[in-house]
């Protein structure tokens, strides 16, 4: 069976190869279907490449930051303002930084994954510092008297313990990627355009010409990559990570995925498994093993080695001369244009709220329904998951064939792209606030006759609301993050637009306004920090403190 | 003569920075010698886990010199190993796999590993589960595999950190059982063991010579060899009799009034932490000391009819003492008139009794103070809380507050609002 599986995909990636229409390669972007698996593929490798950089960021960054007390305070901040950063606000400097070093063709490539990397990164790199920092005291104190290796402390403890909320960061950073992955292929700065062949800029293309055909057939190839990945790579992972679940009674129903079960049973992957990769594996964990050293239980504080006096100087450094010639150039921006970034953020800030308010209107009930109705659950369940899977902004070229014609056609569009990018985070949280309440104030409520709006406002909002906090302050963050491609879009030839912090961020960067650019992104992510710490921060607090059921 | 296996000298764990300085372990001074079973004893937040961190090297001590056979200790002892409360079992690991984690940085061949692992497993009689999860195990199976991973490390110095406190009494008693068997009879490849624990009974039960510590600060008081004979039988006269001796060094020791009260927050002298202790303990203890005819007790024959662990007896009689309501002499309690008052009185009354007597302690009337001479009669707790770190520990300070407020609201002296975190005053 599973021979079989590798015989085909490999005659099937020779067949292509061979096949390779020659307009792949040029740099016009092609809408025609021939080239769609070639574009798919590419942007695969786009994704894989930047998803990898992603690990390898958040490994290193992660440990830094848990070992090290000092560090971790200037470090975690720093995340969090990298956070908010809207991705766009980086292409430009990632861009000149590149193209400063590299030729043409490999930088475009490169800035593409750095920017496809930028918006998959940040979860992983909290979800992995968490972790670490949440491993119970027990398993760490065993792992150092029994005296493992540093590199064994991390194989045996750190990351079984901390692989299930690393696959679920993964799956959601992957699905971050595709919604950027229109961004991030086919981008203009200043005077310079540029346009890598790919899933992305086949959408865009074909949106451009209006060609409706061509985006029905990009958007579906898109799903299916989404499916594919989702279960041969996803749900295998999930099914195989549960064996590191932390709970030490056994409970709920294990994830299950019907590939993972094929390879499991399969007898040339045990082979495989007993002959290749094991033996290879303990060659490698040995000779690692050896070289690693001890843990350090408690280290010194205050004599970090020169490398920990060295870097907090080079990074106050950066920091200092950042704002410097941050200040520099933002002097050099008129009046006018200030005011034109503040108008923007009140209008975007007006849409981000109104987004919020219809995500709140149906998702609560729809999630509810979901969690308590089996029949309702048995169809929507499956529906929602690949509406969900669908990145907002493939989708986006057909919502505004749509709605372009009718008045503040741009500004609905663009409410609605945030729309779509956003209400997930709150209707899945919505379903796993539902599920997780306890039968005895269900029974309660029903042996005190409880209905209607009545059972709404006593059992069920209060039993919601921690989940809906987690929820808005996920979705008000990509509400923001995504105003930067909702409010600025070219459509059929040209380009439209709806006043917003998230059309100047992008304009700025189409026109190679650097100081604008810098202005807008500044106020942006001072405001989202703002809003963070003033409201989801204390609302937060009191859902940790009065509503959550243990 | 040789040198002691481990020598401590002069630890001192101080928390804290500047003037926010608490003490958690003061001087101490202790040797565990070769072929010695030594159990630590004392309250709970008297700093024994922590000592024993600091002699295993997990934790290093503000001051003073841990030496490992003659010479002093850096990093982890390679010698040393813990079988921990918590079990410290790695949940994606099966049995066998969770005891050659102990051998998993050694440089032997794999099929040797095994082969030790799995012999370990048949020592702690657990054969048959080398591929059962954690999860699938009871208590007392998870502390087994704990045991077997110790063994397998064959350490020289054997530490257990209240190993059977999170474990049923069958189990408990029976894990005790095979263990001391496994060590008197000489097959533990170990020199040394330590047992840390707040069971008096436990350690008297199990070890040679009893460290007796005490808390604020954590310091050693006394120490005692434990001449009996293995297997000792808990019913027997003298064990009793080295029982209670243990519980008379740790409750009641007489002191002037002024220690025996503390001062209030903020004034010279020593703060007295109250015991955190649930209102109903209380009157449980006292109902318990009625039906014994209000002869004298022995502390320890409460613990075992209360169905409690010495921990929250002791407590339970220090609050008793403090309000009052006992008398507390070499380890036997009696109950005074005003106990006996309280024991038989309605609830309404039952609460008078307390509020006059707790008003009595001054960190609690140093509150009421504060309280009333306060503009709209309240306080938030984060105000509170400052005031008392300069007295405790920040984690103690919150517990000092836990217990204020939840003995205010018993005695309706006070009402606190948890939303707005604050005391107001009835």
């Amino acid at each position: 069976m599973v021979v079989l599986g590798l015989v085909s995909i490999l005659y099937a990636g020779v067949w292509l190869a061979s096949r390779a229409p020659a307009i792949v390669s040029a740099p016009e972007i092609s809408t025609s279907p021939a080239a769609l698996p070639f574009y798919a593929f590419f942007s695969f490798l786009r994704m894989l490449a930047a998803y990898i950089l992603s690990v390898a960021f958040t490994l290193v960054y992660g440990r830094a930051a848990s070992q090290n007390r000092r560090a971790e305070k200037i470090m975690m901040p720093i995340l969090d303002i990298l956070q908010s950063v809207p991705i766009l606000s980086f292409l430009p400097v990632v861009v000149l930084a590149l193209r400063a070093i590299l030729p043409q063709g490999i930088a475009a490539e490169l800035s593409s994954v750095v920017l496809i990397f930028t918006s998959q990164v940040w979860n992983m790199t909290f979800a992995w510092y968490q972790s670490l920092n949440t491993i119970p005291k027990d398993l760490s104190e065993a792992a150092a008297v029994n005296n493992l290796t540093k590199w064994h402390r991390f194989t045996l403890l750190e990351f079984p313990f901390g692989t299930i909320s690393f696959i679920w960061n993964s799956m959601m950073s992957w699905a971050g990627g595709w919604f950027f992955l229109m961004a991030a292929e086919i981008f203009t700065v200043g005077d310079k355009d540029f346009r890598l062949p790919g899933l992305g800029s086949f959408l865009h293309e074909a949106s451009d010409k209006g060609d409706f055909t061509a985006i029905v057939q990009g958007v579906v190839t898109l799903v299916l990559m989404i499916v594919i990945l989702d279960q041969l790579v996803w749900r295998p992972l999930l099914a195989w990570s549960d064996k590191f679940k932390l709970e030490m009674t056994t409970g709920a129903e294990p994830p299950k995925s019907w590939f993972y079960s094929l390879l499991k049973n399969s007898n040339l992957v045990k082979w495989f498994d007993n002959r290749v990769l094991k033996p290879l594996i303990s060659r490698a964990d040995k000779k690692i093993s050896r070289r690693s050293t001890p843990i350090e239980i408690h280290s010194e504080p205050g004599k970090g080695g020169i490398i920990g006096k060295v870097v907090p100087v080079a990074v106050i450094g950066l920091i200092l001369f950042g704002i410097s010639s941050g200040a520099v150039m933002l002097s050099n921006l008129t009046l006018s244009e200030w005011s034109g970034v503040f108008e923007g953020l009140v209008m975007t800030f007006l849409r981000v709220f109104v987004t919020l308010l219809i995500a709140f209107l149906w998702t609560v009930p729809v999630g509810v329904l979901i969690a308590t109705n089996r029949k309702a659950a048995e169809v929507l369940q499956p529906l929602v998951q690949i509406l969900a899977a669908v990145p907002a902004t493939a989708l986006f070229p057909v919502v505004l064939l749509f709605f372009l014609s009718l008045p503040f056609g741009m500004n609905l569009a663009s409410i609605l792209l945030m729309l779509m990018g956003t209400q997930w985070y709150i209707l899945f949280n919505v379903i796993a606030g539902a599920s997780a309440i306890p039968t005895d104030l269900k029974n309660t409520a029903t042996l005190l006759h409880l209905k209607g709006f009545k059972k709404w406002r006593m059992l069920i909002l209060p039993a919601l609301f921690p989940y809906l906090i987690t929820g808005a302050i996920a979705a008000g963050g990509g509400a923001w993050n995504a105003s930067v491609v909702a409010e600025f879009v070219s459509f059929n030839g040209k380009t439209v637009v709806t006043g917003g912090i998230g059309a100047t961020i992008s304009q700025a960067t189409a026109e190679g306004n650097f100081p604008l650019l810098l202005a807008a992104t500044l106020i942006m992510v001072v405001t989202v920090a703002l809003i963070n710490r003033t409201v989801w921060r204390r609302l937060y607090n009191l859902a940790e403190d009065r509503f959550r059921i243990d | 003569m040789k040198a002691p296996l481990v020598q401590l000298k002069k630890i001192n764990q101080v928390y804290g920075k500047g003037e926010k300085q608490f003490p958690a372990l003061k001087h101490i001074d202790l040797q565990i010698r070769e072929g010695e079973f030594v159990a630590l004893v004392g309250p709970s937040g008297c700093g024994k886990s922590t000592l024993l961190r600091i002699i295993t090297g997990l934790q290093k001590a503000s001051s003073g010199v841990v030496n490992y056979k003659g010479a002093p200790l850096k990093g982890v002892n390679k010698e040393a190993t813990i079988v921990f409360q918590t079990f410290g079992l790695f949940p994606w690991f099966n049995v066998i796999e969770n005891v050659e984690l102990a051998l998993a940085d050694r440089d032997m061949p794999a099929k040797m590993k095994t082969a030790r692992a799995t012999e370990a497993i048949d020592r702690v009689g657990l054969d048959g589960y080398e591929m059962a999860y954690p999860r699938e195990l009871s208590g007392g199976m998870r502390q087994k595999t704990g045991f077997a991973r110790a063994i397998v490390a064959e350490p020289e110095l054997l530490c257990l950190d209240e190993p059977f406190s999170a474990l049923d009494v069958m189990s408990a008693e029976s894990l005790r059982g095979e263990l001391l068997e496994l060590w008197s009879e000489g097959k533990l490849p170990t020199k040394a063991i330590l047992l840390v624990t707040h069971n008096i009974e436990e350690a008297v039960f199990m070890a040679d010579r009893i460290v007796v510590m005490d808390k604020n600060p954590g310091r050693v008081i006394h120490e005692l060899m434990v001449g009996l004979p293995h297997p000792r039988n808990r019913k027997h006269a003298e064990f009793q009799l080295m029982v209670d001796q243990v519980y008379s060094l740790l409750a009641g020791q007489t002191q002037p009034e002024y220690l025996e009260y503390g001062t209030a927050p903020g004034e010279p002298g020593i703060t007295r932490k109250l015991p955190d202790v649930p209102i109903a303990n209380i009157a449980s203890l006292l109902e318990g000391l009625i039906e014994h005819n209000n002869k004298d007790v022995d502390l320890y024959k409460l613990a075992d009819e209360f169905g409690h662990d010495s921990d929250s007896v002791l407590m339970a009689t220090e609050a008793c003492e403090l309000l009052g309501f006992v008398d507390v002499k070499q380890g036997d309690v009696s109950i005074t008139p005003l106990g006996q008052t309280y024991a038989e009185a309605s609830i309404t009354a039952r609460k008078e009794i307390f509020a006059a007597r707790v008003k009595r302690i001054p960190i609690f009337s140093w509150l009421i103070n504060l309280l009333s001479s306060s503009d709209e009669r309240k306080i938030e707790r984060p105000v509170l809380l400052a005031a008392l770190e300069l007295e405790f520990h920040p984690e103690e300070a919150e517990i000092q507050i836990d217990v204020l407020i939840n003995w205010g609201r018993y005695a309706e002296e006070f009402v606190y609002d948890d939303t707005n975190e604050t005391i107001y005053l009835e």
